[in-house]
């Protein structure tokens, strides 16, 4: 069993003088995918804006062991951590060009990041067309697209994603989903998937936590929580 | 507790009128020509705080409504003989209407755009005032002259202290009215207004009604205190009215107090004795001498937002109740 | 004609001046929504920071690297010490933090160098150009250097890295942190080149108007007119307005209100443009977030 490459214990969470988490406990596998579901407002978005600092939070978070709790939001990414928010956070004004060198903006090695705009490129033809065009002019799945290449161009070791389904049509999240799989099995990126769409995320994901009005309400591996009628239609509706 | 703070207030404000009345028989010449300024400017601080301090409004050309009820006062006494205790109310009616239109636009601009319009009137008004085309009514580059008043009614005030009673009055009269302002319905409106516009909107306040209301009130309390400078100075000239009146208008609300009014007396003595003491240390320390005011005020300015936000108003609140808890821990909560 | 020419000539000299200030104000308004009363003061002083070194003895394009770069790491120096720690604070606090700064700056070159009006050199010399009357050699170099300056400038943003992650830090700072730039010292160089140009502006400009420490409020409010008449979130429209405040102010002043308005003529357009068109000719619309 290898270790975990992110831990968290008793992770708390404030925004502002609200308690948003009150104590959540969960890992990611080294090269595996971690799924966190719930309903709306569970704090699902949550506990990714806590471990990448955007937030107040509080508790013992660890990546390959080392605490980083305490570390400011820049850190963290250059830790190799990449969080994809919510809504996406495309550089709007920018060119889906300058967005995703962006993304190589904190490495130094020019020759593997060429090499990784070529992969990208190849995992996201659609944005290879529109390399010049305005990131605010591409469609929600361009974005959302553009917004995990970005995140690979920071070659990362653990990619977080928040609700990369949201507002998507199905065929456009499939295709989505088929990436992200690629990247996790042929880059060997360990994957933290925040998702609504609990179906598909267990598809995906050898793990799985369940979160309700801040708590973890049950975790485990996926295909047992898949397998699982009656938590299936308790937790996830279907 | 707040008994104890309410009785102090009354204390202090006791004893601010009775030195206030004693000055002018106790002070002659320069320091009675000081202490009109003084009641001066804290009129105009009193404007400008309503409208900065409690209603959130920013201006940086304050000293163009000053400017516009001095010259207002000045071209009724010298050039239409209209006797100084009438020049004065109509001067101010005029700055009020100014400052009402005035804050039409400004409702558009909001926030930093208000204040970069009210710094490009500052800048701009000495070279208005002396504009060669107004210059049958304005004097043009050389100002207009006043004769100073004698007192009225044959009483035995010299000129000097009757000016400063007629300002005192005027001053008594204008805080006042602030106090009632600020304490009532209007007063809530406008602070409602200055730290949740979309929320007071919609509890029915009118804010366009409010803001521009309160934009005249402003500049006709600043307009009452440029008629009464004029009357005080004996004269009007577009030099005195430029940028540095308007700043030193902000540092004389920031230093006091924003929001809050008695401290404007204590900024007005600021801003009076800070450039008097700064000229009287060029006679020791020469030219450079000069750039002491500058420098206290930018200081000052940049302490007071980091330090004590309420201005020397709020210090002195915070110093009472600490007084009060100090010298009575053991009194009990009566209910 | 000859006169219009003239006004023309010297209305695109300083129209430069103003079209760099603008460039400035819009640069740290872009990144931090807020605008630098003490913009002007700030570019006074570095230029009496160059006369000082040019009294010394420095060649001037010496004394202006230096004065350059100097006022880059004050620039640096004033974000971090003293803008920062309001950050959070509401707008008023800023604005009266900025004016605070102009203050000292403004009273620290009269401290330090007097409050005596000082000429300037210019490194292009005064004599007249084209056969006389038009332009003066200064007044073509200023709007040379201008335009190299806006050239400059839009090359590092266009095209460097360092210029990308600022355009990122400002448009989208959430974002930017996600992607490791630390944002925070985005800021400051925005601060740092702003001052940077600032005394360049100033450098220019004191051939003209000669040097004391009032100089700037008027060019300053001239800078304020080109930025809003452009756009002021926009670094080329407002370079754009301020070369058009320089040349309106000139011909409006000669032909319609008389020289010794031309301060209320930026006082128009201010009004006007907040009042028909908010976002200027070249800004965005803005929308208000309920």
């Amino acid at each position: 069993m290898s270790a975990p490459i992110l831990e968290a214990k008793g992770l708390e969470a404030w925004y502002g003088p609200v308690k948003a988490l009150h104590g959540v406990d969960f890992e990611v596998e080294d090269g595996g995918v971690t799924a966190v579901l719930g309903a709306n407002g569970a704090g699902k978005t949550t506990i990714l804006r806590a471990l990448s600092g955007l937030i107040r939070r509080a508790g013992d978070l660890r990546f390959r062991g080392r605490p980083i709790g305490a570390l400011s939001t820049e850190d963290i990414a250059r830790l190799g951590i990449a969080h994809v928010p919510d809504g996406r956070g495309t550089f709007v004004d920018l060119t889906v060009e300058e967005n995703l060198r962006l993304g190589a903006y904190t490495r130094a090695d020019r020759q593997a990041v060429r090499a990784d705009f070529d992969r990208v490129f190849g995992l996201f033809p659609r944005l290879a067309e529109r390399r010049r065009q305005q990131a605010g002019t591409l469609s929600g799945g361009e974005q959302q697209m553009l917004a995990i290449a970005r995140a690979l161009l920071m070659r990362p070791s653990l990619l977080m994603l928040d609700e990369p389904s949201f507002g998507l049509a199905p065929l456009v999240v499939a295709e989505i989903f088929r990436a992200l799989g690629g990247i996790n099995r042929d880059e060997g990126a360990s994957l933290l998937l925040v998702e609504q769409n609990a179906s598909l995320a267990l598809d995906l994901a050898d793990h799985a936590v369940l979160i309700e009005t801040g708590n973890v309400a049950l975790s485990g591996p996926a295909r047992a929580i898949r397998d699982d009628d009656a938590v299936r239609r308790a937790y996830l509706g279907y | 507790m707040a008994r104890r703070n309410g009785r102090i207030a009354s204390i202090v404000t006791a004893a601010v009128v009775i030195v206030a009345l004693a000055i002018p028989f106790f002070a002659s010449g320069y320091r009675l020509y000081q202490g009109s300024q003084v009641l001066i400017l804290a009129i105009a601080l009193l404007g400008l705080n309503l409208l900065t301090g409690f209603n959130g409004q920013i201006s940086l050309g304050h000293g163009a409504f000053f400017a516009i009820g001095g010259y207002g006062t000045a071209i009724l006494m010298a050039k239409l003989g209209v006797p100084y205790w009438a020049a004065i109310p109509i001067a101010s009616v005029v700055c009020f209407i100014a400052g009402f239109l005035f804050g039409f636009p400004a409702l558009r601009f909001g926030g930093l755009y208000l204040a970069l319009a009210t710094f490009a009137l500052a800048v701009a008004m000495p070279q208005m005032l002396s504009y060669k085309g107004f210059d049958a009514y304005t004097g043009g580059p050389m100002g207009l002259l006043l004769t100073k008043p004698h007192a009225p009614f044959g009483l035995p005030l010299s000129g000097d202290q009757w000016l400063y009673l007629f300002c005192l009055a005027f001053a008594a009269a204008l805080y006042w009215a602030a106090v009632n302002l600020v304490r009532g319905r209007v007063g809530r409106g406008l602070i409602a207004i200055r730290d949740h516009p979309i929320a007071a909107e919609t509890m029915g306040v009118n804010a366009a009604l409010y803001k521009t209301t309160c934009f005249g009130v402003s500049a006709l309390y600043a307009g009452v205190a440029g008629g009464l400078s004029a009357i005080v100075v004996g004269f009007v000239s577009p030099e005195s009215f430029g940028l540095p009146l308007s700043l030193a208008f902000l540092v004389g609300i920031v230093v006091g107090g924003l929001a809050s009014l008695g401290g404007m007396l204590f900024g007005a003595v600021f801003i009076e004795f800070v450039p008097n003491v700064a000229d009287q240390l060029t006679v020791n320390f020469g030219e450079s001498a000069k750039a002491l005011p500058g420098a206290v005020y930018g200081v000052l300015l940049i302490l007071v937002m980091a330090l004590m936000p309420a201005g020397v108003a709020g210090a002195a609140r915070a110093l009472a109740s600490l007084a009060a808890r100090f010298f009575a821990p053991a009194r009990r909560r009566t209910m | 004609m000859g006169e219009f020419l003239h006004l023309l000539a010297s209305g695109l000299a300083l129209g430069g001046v103003y079209a760099i200030m603008a460039l400035a104000l819009v640069m740290i308004y872009q990144a931090t929504q807020l605008i630098n009363f003490a913009q002007g003061e700030m570019a006074m002083f570095s230029t009496y920071v160059a006369w000082k070194l040019m009294d010394s003895g420095w060649p001037y394009w010496r004394a202006f690297a230096a004065t350059v770069l100097v006022s880059f790491i004050g620039g640096v120096v004033i974000e971090r010490v003293v803008v920062r720690p309001f950050a959070r604070a509401p707008i008023l606090a800023s604005v009266i933090v900025s004016i605070g700064l102009a203050f000292i700056f403004n009273s620290l070159a009269g401290y330090l160098y007097g409050y005596s009006v000082t000429s300037f050199d210019s490194p292009f010399g005064d004599r007249p150009l084209f056969g006389g009357g038009y332009m003066s050699a200064h007044e073509a170099g200023a709007v040379l250097v201008s335009l190299c300056v806006l050239a400059v400038v839009y090359a590092f943003f266009r095209f460097t890295p360092l210029g990308l992650a600022m355009r990122a830090a400002a448009q989208n700072p959430v974002s930017s942190r996600l992607v490791g730039i630390r944002v925070g010292w985005m800021l400051a160089l925005g601060w740092g080149l702003a001052a940077a140009i600032g005394s360049i502006a100033g450098m220019m400009a004191a051939p003209i108007v000669y040097l004391d420490p009032n100089m700037m409020f008027g060019i300053l409010l001239y800078a304020f007119a080109g930025a809003v008449l452009g756009g002021i979130d926009n670094p080329f429209g407002a370079a754009f307005g301020g070369f058009a405040v320089g040349v309106m102010e000139n011909l409006v002043g000669a032909y319609v209100v008389g020289p010794e308005v031309k301060l209320s003529v930026a006082l128009a357009i201010i009004v006007a443009v907040l009042v028909w068109r908010p976002s200027g000719l070249f800004g965005r619309r803005l929308v208000a977030r309920v």
